[in-house]
């Protein structure tokens, strides 16, 4: 099975996603990020999201649950680059991602994961 | 197209965006009917126990469209209408799949019997 790379800038993490996801693939970047924040103590988790052509019920769920279990980790998941037609079609569809952070773009996310660390360590 | 696994879910909105682009549906037009596709084809996969989907490009006056049918042998739905109810789910779901996908659609169909199956009718015109 593929699995999605995740590269350390920092102190975040990572996540181009560029595939057309498989549940299983999903569910797998879910374990290693988890293990990932872990090992590396990363406080930020960035997931790049836009080659992704849909987010379906699936995704959105995986996103969310990522964006939770990093939270209690301590660390912060910004989704960036949300295609304008996926997030009309989310909307539709009736998902709210509760509690994930959205940017428009990596460099956004970047500078609001910049922007919390400082105020953690004030 | 048969749906029996999760890679077939894939293939199954590959698929339903080759046909999309084929009729020139606007990209948000394309996004919503594969995200349906992709909410139907793993309802049918997981619930229904694998399936089939059926396509169809419809003609109606000047109106085109896409027709995609999903159906299983599986244990079918007792409740069609709490199914069809937001936050629904009988299982690991976010309890979207089919109250969202009938969001995303203009014509949406279901017929269900319990213990012979289900299928799902939609439609989508440009």
């Amino acid at each position: 099975m593929e699995r999605i790379p995740i590269l350390k800038m920092g102190k975040a993490l990572l996540v181009t996603i560029q595939v057309d996801l498989q549940d299983q693939v999903a569910l797998a970047l879910q374990d290693d990020l988890s293990a990932q924040i872990e090992r590396t103590g990363a406080n930020g988790v960035l997931i790049d999201i836009s080659a992704l052509e849909i987010v379906d019920s699936f995704v959105g769920r995986m996103l969310a649950s990522i964006s939770g279990i990093a939270a209690v980790l301590d660390a912060t998941t910004v989704v960036v680059g949300m295609q304008p037609a996926v997030a009309i079609t989310l909307v539709e569809l009736g998902l709210s991602l509760e509690g994930v952070r959205t940017a428009l773009n990596v460099e956004r996310g970047m500078a609001m994961l910049a922007a919390d660390d400082r105020n953690q360590i004030d | 197209m048969m749906l029996m696994g999760e890679r077939d879910i894939v293939m199954c909105r590959q698929m339903v965006r080759k046909l999309t682009q084929q009729i020139k549906f606007t990209l948000v037009d394309q996004t919503k009917m594969i995200t349906a596709a992709s909410e139907l084809s793993r309802n049918t996969v997981v619930y229904g126990g694998g399936g089939e989907m059926r396509w169809e490009i419809v003609q109606q006056g000047i109106k085109t469209g896409l027709r995609l049918a999903f159906e299983d042998k599986g244990p079918g739905i007792p409740d069609v209408s709490l199914a069809l109810t937001d936050g629904w789910t009988s299982g690991s779901g976010m309890g979207v799949g089919l109250s969202g996908s009938r969001r995303l659609v203009n014509d949406f169909d279901i017929r269900t019997a319990v213990g012979e199956g289900t299928c799902v009718t939609v439609t989508r015109w440009k």
